[in-house]
C-alpha cells in the first residue's frame, strides 16, 4: 500500500517535470514544417545579440564570482576565527537577500545612486555595471556565505593560522594560501550556483537596462514563436551543467578525503 | 577556547572589528541603505515633508487587488509545494523506491529549482500553451479543448501550475535531509507503544518536522511572492500581481506618483518580513520544545 501511493508520487512528479521539458526540446525543434530540424537553434546562434548579451552575464557573472569570493571567505573567516560574537549579525545579513525581493533592492539602488545623488551610479556604463554586479553579489550572498562557512567548519582554522603565522606568514598570505585552498571545493560550489543564477537574471538588469541574456531572452519570447524554447533548452542545458560541476567538485573533494 | 577569544576579543574591540569592515560596508550601501531609502520614501511627500497619505493611496481597487493576487498566489504555490514535494521526498525516503531513484531525484531538484525565470516561462508556452505539446495532443488525440473548457497559461492558474514547476524541487531539497534525521528507533518505540503508522505520523514525526516545514512554506511564500521574471515572461504586464505592478512602476511611474511606488514596494517588505519573522519565531519555539 505504502508502496503504491509512493510509486504514485514519484510517478506523478516525474510526469509533472518532465513533460515541459519535452514539450520545450519538441517545440524548439518543430521550426521548418511537417519535420524536425534544428533551425530554430541555428537562428538563435546566427543572432549576434545571443552572443554579445551572453557574452556580457558570462562576465558580469565572473565579475559576481570574484566580489564574492573576496568579500565572504576573510569575512567568514574572520568571524570563526575572531570574532564569533559577530556571528548573529553577519548571518543576518546574509539572510536580508531571501527576505528583500530583488525587485525592491534594485528600486533603492535607481533611487540611491542615480544622476542627481552623491554617488550617481547610475550616471555612466561602467557605473551601472558595478551597481549591477553588486546586486548579484548580494543576491548570490547566502549560497556563498553559507556554503563557505560549511567549508570553514571541516578545518581547524585557529591551528592553521597559528602554524602560518608562527612561520611569519602575514594575513593576505593565510587567506590566499592556506584558507582557500582548504575551502576551495565549497568556494567552488558557491561560484557555480552563483553562475547559474547571474547568467539567467532578468529583474535588476532589465531595471537598470543593461544588454544582458535574461532581458534578451524576454525579449526574444515576446517577438518570436520558436527561438524562445530553444533558448529554454539551451538555458536548462547551462543550469543542469552548472549543477553538475558543483555535484562534481563536491564528490572529486571527498574521493581525495578518502585517500587521505 | 571559544570564551578565551571572546575575552581577548574585548580588551581589543575596535581593532577585532576592522576585520568585518568591508562586509559592514558592502551591506551598508547595496542591502540596507536601499532598503532605507524605500521604507523613508514611503512616508514621504513629493518634497520630501512627513505623510501617511501614501499608505492610504494604496488602498484603491486596483492595488488592493494586486496584493490580493499575489498573497493568494504566493500561499497556493507554497502549499502545492510543500505538498507534493514532502510526498515526493516521503515517496523516496520511507516508500521502499529502488535506492537507484534518490540521487538522480536530488540532482534533478537541484537543476529544476534554479531553472526559474524567464526560460521557465518559455517551456511551459511550448507545453501548455495555446500551440503547445498537450494543449494539441489532448485536441488531436482526445478532442480535448482546454482554451474551450476555460483554462488559459496566461492566467493565475497557469502562474500557479508554473511556479510549482521551482516550488517543489526546493521542498524536496530542504525536505529529505529532515527526513533522513527521523531516527528509526522513535518509529519503533512508537510501534511497541502500540501506536499505528497513522497515530505515529501525526503524534511523533510530523510534530518533529514542524520547524523544518513551516520554515519552508516561509520560504517557497517569499520565493513566489518576490518572483517577477517568470510572470513577466509568461504574461508580460498585464497580470495585476504586486511585483509585476512594481515593476511597471519603476520602468515608466505607471501610478503617476513615484512615493505611491515608494509605498507599493515597503508594503512587499511587510509581507517578507512577516513570513520570514513568523517562522523565526516559530522555529526557535519548537527547537526549544526538541530539547
Amino acid at each position: 500500500m505504502t508502496r503504491f501511493f509512493a510509486w504514485f508520487a514519484l510517478i506523478f512528479g516525474c510526469l509533472y517535470f518532465l513533460l515541459p521539458l519535452v514539450g520545450m526540446t519538441e517545440f524548439s525543434l518543430k521550426m521548418r514544417r511537417g519535420e524536425y530540424s534544428f533551425d530554430a537553434y541555428r537562428r538563435v546562434f546566427e543572432d549576434q545579440r545571443f552572443w554579445d548579451t551572453f557574452g556580457y552575464s558570462l562576465a558580469l557573472s565572473a565579475a559576481t564570482i570574484v566580489v564574492g569570493v573576496l568579500l565572504v571567505v576573510p569575512t567568514a573567516y574572520w568571524v570563526r576565527l575572531k570574532l564569533p560574537q559577530a556571528r548573529p549579525f553577519v548571518e543576518f545579513v546574509t539572510l536580508l537577500p531571501l527576505v528583500i525581493p530583488a525587485i525592491v533592492l534594485v528600486f533603492g539602488y535607481i533611487r540611491l545612486y542615480n544622476t542627481s545623488s552623491v554617488l550617481p551610479l547610475t550616471g555612466s556604463a561602467f557605473g551601472t555595471d558595478f551597481l549591477l554586479t553588486m546586486g548579484y553579489t548580494t543576491l548570490a550572498l547566502p549560497y556563498m556565505y553559507r556554503s563557505v562557512d560549511t567549508g570553514l567548519r571541516t578545518i581547524d582554522v585557529a591551528t592553521l593560522t597559528e602554524a602560518a603565522q608562527s612561520l611569519g606568514a602575514g594575513w593576505i598570505t593565510i587567506l590566499a594560501r592556506i584558507i582557500l585552498p582548504n575551502v576551495m571545493v565549497a568556494v567552488l560550489s558557491g561560484a557555480f550556483l552563483t553562475l547559474a543564477i547571474v547568467l539567467g537574471e532578468f529583474t535588476m538588469a532589465a531595471l537598470l537596462n543593461r544588454p544582458a541574456f535574461g532581458p534578451f531572452m524576454q525579449l526574444l519570447g515576446a517577438n518570436r514563436a520558436y527561438e524562445p524554447p530553444a533558448l529554454a533548452v539551451i538555458a536548462f542545458a547551462i543550469t543542469w551543467g552548472c549543477m553538475g560541476l558543483m555535484q562534481l567538485v563536491t564528490r572529486l573533494s571527498k574521493h581525495e578525503r578518502a585517500k587521505a | 577556547m571559544a570564551k578565551d577569544t571572546v575575552r581577548r576579543a574585548r580588551r581589543r574591540l575596535p581593532l577585532e572589528w576592522l576585520g568585518i569592515l568591508p562586509f559592514a560596508i558592502f551591506a551598508v550601501l547595496f542591502l540596507i541603505l536601499p532598503t532605507m531609502r524605500i521604507v523613508i520614501g514611503a512616508f514621504q511627500t513629493a518634497d520630501g515633508s512627513f505623510t501617511f497619505q501614501n499608505m492610504l493611496d494604496l488602498n484603491t481597487p486596483s492595488i488592493v487587488n494586486a496584493y490580493w493576487t499575489s498573497i493568494k498566489l504566493s500561499l497556493i504555490t507554497a502549499g502545492l509545494g510543500c505538498a507534493i514535494g514532502f510526498a515526493m521526498a516521503a515517496a523516496v525516503v520511507f516508500g521502499g523506491l529502488p535506492k537507484g531513484v534518490r540521487s538522480p531525484l536530488l540532482t534533478f531538484s537541484g537543476v529544476a529549482s534554479n531553472f526559474a525565470g524567464v526560460p521557465l516561462a518559455f517551456a511551459f508556452i511550448a507545453t501548455l500553451g495555446p500551440a503547445g505539446l498537450i494543449t494539441i495532443w489532448l485536441r488531436t488525440e482526445f478532442g480535448i479543448n482546454l482554451r474551450g473548457m476555460g483554462f488559459n497559461l496566461l492566467s493565475f492558474w497557469g502562474l500557479v501550475i508554473t511556479y510549482l514547476f521551482f516550488q517543489i524541487p526546493l521542498m524536496i531539497l530542504i525536505i529529505i535531509p529532515a527526513l533522513d534525521g527521523l531516527k528509526r528507533e522513535w518509529r519503533e518505540a512508537a510501534a511497541v507503544l502500540g501506536a499505528t503508522g497513522a497515530q505515529y505520523w501525526r503524534m511523533v514525526a510530523l510534530p518533529i518536522l514542524f520547524p523544518s516545514l513551516l520554515g519552508t512554506f516561509a520560504l517557497l511564500f517569499a520565493n513566489a511572492f518576490g518572483a517577477v521574471a517568470t510572470a513577466f515572461a509568461l504574461t508580460g504586464p498585464q497580470l495585476n500581481i504586486v511585483p509585476i505592478k512594481l515593476f511597471a512602476q519603476i520602468r515608466g511611474d505607471v501610478l503617476g506618483n513615484p512615493n505611491l511606488g515608494f509605498a507599493l514596494a515597503f508594503g512587499m517588505i511587510v509581507i517578507t518580513v512577516i513570513a520570514n519573522t513568523i517562522y523565526i519565531v516559530l522555529r526557535v519555539r519548537s527547537e526549544r520544545w526538541l530539547k
